[in-house]
């Protein structure tokens, strides 16, 4: 006989909520990627299938511009977030616990909680600050803007997967003749590899899709693909932009489905 | 420094935490442990057994004393440079190597040539009977076999020392057996000094060369096993190891008398002359014997197969089990109530002062 525990699936009217609140979730998405295939100049009307907006986009050089610069600033924003976020989980969970601990803890996922348009704002004024005092321009700043926001997105599964490694495996390799370093290099590192790369996607995917605090500090021409996106639309709407969501709603579900697949598989 | 001696614990005491939350794991301990020795702490569980060799490995430093490996003061030697390798009661294998990596991993921090690291790994494989398994990952292993690739891992870089915790107590009663031989037949065969620690008095009894004997943080007592269980120094040690009968007595003219009057066939030193001591005597070191000393009542017999246990009450309500052997019968022919008279066995009483 089936065990007739408690599930709040069982509850009436659960199915039916589910199933709006699927609805509601990806209708607009479907939509999306439908009018993404529309050969009509509108975005409304359904003129038959083509590809052509995806071939339009390829081809706008504003377009491949805005996705380099997106690319590069993820992928670096990335890579100094996932550096920070590594030596902050080490810092934070291969000790006791120690004083300051919880103010640690709040101020490394500071900007989870800060609204971001304060972010932004402090932002644009602090880097405004230095390129006054040092003449200094160029991406960097969205970089930099970039890689501190990301740093908790980053530090979070790093964290989850070190508090679930087992100490004595590096007690064991210290035991077994390993310095300190090496102990880091063959043992916490591997083990932690899954850990770092599921911080990285999560922090790439991030900053790709960043669009208030980029629009605040970034320069003329220095549009990422989002706040390009967004100026297109201020102006006229066409199918190229549904185009250009799509491929990005493409690239993104396949870098949190690879984080879920890593962040799942524990030990 | 004494000839002879892989590892000495000088007066070495550990203290977690500060204050009135301060835990004194291991209070001014001193050993000695002999080259080539199968030594063995045995102590209840929290007496401080992991802290010791935590000490000796290095991975904690004594908060007082010192530890000498080889002669050499090695107290504040990181662990990485201290010829002594440890199996981990968690076994601890590196789940991202294979087997032979793993048990290559120390001698490759050793900086050995890949030749040599290649033959030890071999070798070792062959010690522990994994030779079929050197390629897989330690998940893939039973619990048995994980304890066997942990032993040759220990043992592959041929330490001075190795200090095993607890590394029988997670596996079931037969497989722990089997590994008693094992274990025994390496230490045999290696010839390397092995720091055993267990909490059961047995495996202690069975396996070692020595027993150190712990409680609350201390050393309470150090000898061979028939030693230890012959002579234990107080009440602790003969309790904790076997089963004790107990019984008190007070010392007149050299013989201790229980209280009653009736006397023991103990010899006690003259100058505890008039003092009240605890007698401690092995249920298989009690007779029931028609022109022995003391009266007794039969409160209940149990048996056991080859032996019969013969719960008996004294005349001033102290409790003893006699460990007597069946008859081929298997009928004893003593029933409860019974008066009979007893007597032990010369030389099987112990004096014990605590
Ligand atoms: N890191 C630690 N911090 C605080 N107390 C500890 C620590 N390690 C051990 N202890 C305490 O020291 C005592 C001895 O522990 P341990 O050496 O692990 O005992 P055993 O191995 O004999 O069971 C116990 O009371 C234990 O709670
Ligand atoms: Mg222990």
């Amino acid at each position: 006989m089936a065990r007739r525990d408690f599930s709040v699936s069982a509850l009436p009217g659960f199915g039916t909520i589910a199933v709006i609140a699927f609805v509601l979730l990806y209708a607009p998405i479907v939509t999306m990627v439908i009018y993404s295939f529309n050969d009509s100049e509108s975005v409304a009307l359904w003129g038959g299938f083509s590809t052509r907006w995806y071939a339009a986009a390829w081809e706008n050089t504003q377009v491949q511009e805005a996705t380099i610069r997106s690319l590069i600033i993820a992928v670096s924003a990335a890579l100094i977030a996932t550096t920070v976020a590594t030596m902050a989980a080490l810092g934070t969970t291969r000790r006791g616990k120690f004083k300051g601990q919880t103010i640690i803890y709040i101020m490394i996922n500071q900007p989870l909680m800060v609204p971001e348009i304060v972010t932004a704002v402090a932002l644009l004024i602090f880097f405004a600050a230095i390129k006054v005092a040092t003449g200094i321009q160029g991406l960097g700043y969205l970089i930099l803007a970039h890689s501190a926001f990301c740093v908790p997105f980053a530090y979070l599964p790093i964290r989850a997967r070190l508090e679930g490694m087992d100490m004595t495996l590096e007690t064991a390799a210290a035991d077994l003749y390993a310095s300190p370093w090496q102990t880091f290099r063959r043992i916490t590192l591997p083990l932690l590899a899954p850990g770092i790369a599921a911080g990285a996607m999560l922090s790439f995917v991030i900053s790709l899709d960043d669009v208030i605090i980029t629009e605040f500090v970034k320069s003329a021409g220095q549009d990422t693909l989002p706040t390009y996106m967004l100026g297109q639309l201020r102006r006229a709407v066409t199918p190229e932009v549904n185009a250009i969501s799509t491929a990005l709603l493409v690239l993104t579900v396949l870098l949190l489905t690879a984080f879920f697949l890593l962040t799942r598989r524990r030990g | 420094m004494t000839e002879n001696a892989a590892v000495e614990v000088q007066k070495a005491s550990r203290v977690y935490g500060a204050g009135s939350s301060a835990v004194r794991a291991l209070d001014e301990v001193s050993l000695t442990i002999r080259r080539g020795e199968f030594f063995t702490l045995l102590g209840p569980s929290g007496c401080g057994k992991t802290t010791l060799l935590r000490l000796i490995a290095g991975f904690e430093t004594p908060t007082t004393g010192q530890i000498l490996i080889d002669g050499k003061d090695v107290s504040q030697t990181p662990p990485n440079q201290r010829r002594v390798n440890t199996v981990f009661q968690s076994y601890a294998l590196f789940p991202h190597l294979t087997v032979s990596q793993n048990i290559g991993f120390g001698l490759e921090m050793l900086g050995r040539p890949r030749a040599q690291i290649k033959d030890a790994v071999a070798r070792m494989l062959a010690l522990v009977k994994m030779e079929k398994m050197a390629d897989r990952r330690p998940q893939m292993l039973s619990g048995g076999q994980q304890q066997r690739v942990a032993l040759a891992r220990a043992l592959a870089p041929e330490p001075e020392v190795l200090l095993l915790d607890e590394p029988l107590s997670a596996l079931d009663l037969k497989l722990r057996k089997e590994m008693q031989l094992e274990l025994k037949r390496l230490q045999t065969e290696t010839g390397i000094t092995f720091v055993f620690v267990t909490h059961d008095q047995e495996e202690a009894l069975t396996m070692s060369d020595r027993i150190g004997v712990m409680s609350a943080g201390n050393l309470l007592q150090v000898g061979a096993p028939r030693e230890i269980y012959n002579r234990p120094v107080n009440r602790f040690v003969a309790d904790f190891i076997g089963e004790t009968n107990f019984l008190t007595a007070t010392i007149r003219n050299g013989i201790p008398r229980l209280s009653n009057g009736e006397a023991v066939q103990a010899k006690g030193p003259a100058r505890l002359d008039g003092k009240t001591v605890t007698l401690a005597v092995r249920p298989e070191q009690v007779r029931i014997d028609p022109e022995g000393p003391i009266h007794a009542t039969i409160a209940q017999t149990v048996y056991f197969g080859t032996d019969t246990h013969c719960h008996l009450r004294l005349a001033d309500g102290t409790e003893l089990v006699a460990r007597l052997q069946s008859p081929p019968s298997g009928d004893i022919g003593l029933k409860a109530g019974e008066k009979v008279r007893i007597g032990f066995v010369p030389g099987a009483v112990q004096m014990l002062e605590g």
